[in-house]
């Protein structure tokens, strides 16, 4: 470590948050959020369209010179957080964060700056479940033809372009017409999974999978800690609000000490999440010490995040078990998002082996 | 206002009249002291220049990189952290002119006289009186869990100067000679077999009213500059990475494969995870006081590192297996330095049980969290409007 991170958010940085935080709470209202699980098109199009082509933040890790906003993780680690806090179902970290990692490393500029200006939506075909450095399923591929099926793909749905890892070691850009995407019924109502399959898709070879696919997880599973923060300081917030107002016995609920200690420790744990996921989004901006970095953010945020979403349940009692209160939604990606990108234990595991911290 | 340069020429023109080779060391103190060099955000001619305090790192580099002697602040932790401030806040201008200066330079250490045996975590139920008689106060009452009393010359000293009104009501703030035949200190011995603490009873001690700080009947105000200090001094150290706790046990880990089971492999990394959680957390805490946005982190992190250190320190003993079934030295000793990470496994295990008592229980802490920070309610009192002599006990 030559230089210390800086952990703290810039002007510009909570200007931003502002921005978005005022988007989002126009349109991304929790009752909205829950019908539209429901639908057929659990994505929310028009709010993506005005967060990447509005606001422009599809291109916030894109250098200008391609088409982007030349910012860096830091600013996208912001915006994550924000759509964790309103669990929006926009593909924001999957295509302007995945797909554009991937494509980063690929340097093909044209898929670049369409996902860059968010005219189109990228994802990458690799399960959502996987750690960065972990093994990855790939498709047949004859004479430029893909064929095979990849499964736990998130937002596929949505997605106008899939990068696709074959068996040559390749990773292959396809059109998403040219594939068959079918939605999986999924945990996350608000980042749903799904299958596609190529029966001779025709694809176009951007680059080699390993080195784009390791680069593109590893950015996803730094800043996803960013999104776990914003979910677990809405549940906490929201599970406060709610015990100063709703009275039993004659008191608000929130003055008794059982409950006071439970929420004191959540802030304990959601404090030190946000150190974590600064301190990973700085490292990924600055390429140094970001392996780490990473797996120390991903080894916090998934239980930290996990543990707000099911406290915040169990504290607002029976109405944090109906269909109509928002909770559910936080619960169900709090969980989802503690397998996305490997699980806490598969950081630890990773952190083994980068700190020679090695097992028996 | 003073700015960096001109505390520098300052620092500079106290080592060219004083050069720290050729001076005793605390006539070069006296002279530090004098320059306004000691802690420059105090005020001009009580040790300071009225300098904004994130300065102090500019002389403190400048006299160090010359070899000039300090005034070994750990050996006055106390007199330094947390009298200094409520004497500065509450003080005369007489007494100000008295104490400050010796006790800077460490001449004369500083004790705290508040915990009582009946008086822990609910600290103003206090019981040592103070009686008036004459020009003097007449103490009487027994105060515990007092570090350094043995080496100190005063100490800050809370007591009950009214019975018949509320507790927090009746209490006065004065400052205690603990030279007077009337103070008794005695070691009192800690589950690590050392003693860093004492008991201190006090019979017929007498204080002149000119020892008063503060208002009759307002210490508990007073008291809360000397409390939050403590807290202030608590926080915000810089550390390296495996810097706490952890660093001891991820060296053994390294360093001898055969204690290694799978069991202990995954305790150690979830607690190597929590241990940089927690360092990095208190560095964003530091950085946010150095940008002058202190957030409310502070009250946390005492907390964490409580838990964190016995958790850690638990685990230690347990790996080193055969070992962990032996102590380094039972031996009744007065350290005059606690070094929470030095000794053996067994030591720092037993010592980190005290983290989460010393300072403020982390069952008060976690209330304060959750009113000062959450703003939940606080529980009902049933102490509030009642005399102190009627209190139950």
């Amino acid at each position: 470590m030559s230089t210390q991170p800086d952990l703290l958010y810039s002007e510009e940085e909570e200007a931003l948050r502002a921005a978005v935080r005022d988007l989002l709470t126009d349109h991304c209202d929790p009752s909205g959020v829950i019908a539209r699980a429901e639908s057929d098109a659990p994505h929310d199009l028009a709010l993506w369209k005005a967060l990447a082509d509005g606001m422009g933040l599809a291109g916030l890790l894109v250098p200008e010179d391609k088409g982007g906003q030349g910012a860096t993780h830091r600013e996208a680690a912001v915006v994550l957080e924000e759509l964790g806090r309103a669990v929006a179902p926009v593909p924001y970290l999957t295509s302007a964060v995945v797909a554009t990692e991937a494509l980063l490393a690929c340097g093909d500029e044209e898929l670049l700056a369409r996902l860059a200006s968010g005219r189109s939506i990228g994802a990458l075909a690799v399960g959502l479940h996987l750690a960065p450095g972990a093994a990855f399923p790939v498709v047949r591929c004859e004479n430029g033809t893909l064929h095979g099926e990849l499964t736990g793909i998130a937002d596929a749905a949505v997605a106008d372009v899939l990068l696709v890892p074959a068996e040559d070691g390749g990773l292959y850009a396809v059109g998403a017409d040219a594939a068959t995407v079918t939605g999986q019924v999924s945990l996350d109502l608000t980042r749903p999974v799904a299958t596609v399959r190529f029966d001779g898709a025709a694809g176009r070879r951007i680059g080699d999978a390993g080195p784009a696919v390791r680069r593109a997880l590893r950015a996803a599973a730094g800043l996803l800690a960013s999104e776990q923060l914003g979910l677990a300081d809405w549940t906490l917030t929201e599970t406060v609000r709610y015990l100063k107002e709703r009275k039993q016995f004659n008191r608000p609920v929130g003055g008794f000490q059982a409950l006071k200690h439970r929420l004191a420790q959540l802030w304990l744990e959601v404090v030190g999440l946000r150190a974590a996921a600064r301190n990973a989004a700085d490292a990924l901006a600055r390429d140094e010490d970001a392996d780490v970095a990473v797996a120390v953010a991903q080894a916090c945020a998934a239980p930290v995040a996990v543990h707000a979403a099911e406290e915040a349940l169990q504290l607002h009692g029976g109405i944090g078990m109906t269909w109509e209160h928002p909770v559910h939604l936080y619960l169900k990606r709090a969980k989802a998002d503690s397998i996305a990108y490997g699980t806490a234990g598969a950081h630890r595991e990773a952190l083994a082996r980068l700190v020679d911290l090695q097992a028996p | 206002m003073t700015d960096a340069a001109e505390l520098l020429s300052r620092t500079r023109e106290l080592l060219a009249a004083h050069p720290p080779a050729a001076t005793d060391r605390l006539d070069f103190l006296k002279a530090r002291f004098d320059a306004g060099l000691a802690w420059v955000h105090y005020p001009e001619g009580l040790g300071g220049l009225g300098a904004p305090r994130s300065l102090q790192v500019v002389v403190d580099a400048e006299l160090e990189a010359a070899g000039a002697p300090d005034n070994d602040s750990r050996r006055n932790g106390i007199g330094l952290g947390m009298a200094a401030p409520t004497i500065l806040k509450y003080g005369t201008e007489e007494q100000k002119q008295r104490y400050l200066r010796p006790l800077w330079i460490g001449e004369e250490v500083w004790c705290q006289l508040f915990s009582e045996p009946g008086a822990g975590s609910d600290l103003a139920a206090l019981g040592t009186r103070a009686v008036r008689d004459g020009d003097d106060w007449v103490v009487n009452g027994q105060k515990v869990w007092t570090s350094g009393a043995h080496n100190a010359r005063w100490a800050i000293l809370i007591a009950r100067t009214d019975a018949n009104v509320p507790k927090h009501a009746g209490i006065t703030y004065f400052i205690c000679d603990m030279t007077d035949p009337g103070v008794d200190v005695r070691p009192l011995r800690q589950i690590t077999g050392e003693a860093e603490f004492n008991e201190v009873f006090l019979t017929d001690v007498r204080i002149p009213d000119s020892r008063r700080l503060g208002e009759i009947g307002d210490g508990w105000r007073v008291a809360q500059t000397t409390l939050n200090n403590e807290r202030v001094a608590i926080g915000g150290m810089r550390l390296p990475r495996e810097g706490g706790m952890i660093g001891p046990v991820a060296k053994a880990w390294r360093e001898r494969p055969g204690l290694r089971t799978h069991d202990l492999h995954q305790r150690l990394l979830k607690l190597w995870v929590e241990a940089e959680v927690a360092r990095l957390t208190g560095e964003r805490l530091r950085q946010q006081l150095v940008a002058g946005q202190p957030g409310p982190e502070g009250a946390g992190m005492k907390l964490a590192f409580a838990r964190l250190n016995q958790e850690i320190s638990g685990l230690e003993v347990e790996l080193r297996g055969a070992e962990g079934l032996l102590y380094d030295d039972w031996t009744m000793r007065r350290p005059e330095l606690v070094d929470f990470t030095g000794r053996d496994a067994g030591y720092r295990y037993l010592r980190s049980k005290g983290n989460s008592i010393e300072g403020g229980t982390s069952e008060v802490l976690l209330n304060i969290v959750a009113e000062r920070v959450l703003g939940l309610p606080a529980e009902p009192r049933t102490d509030k409007d009642v005399a102190w002599k009627d209190l139950a006990r």
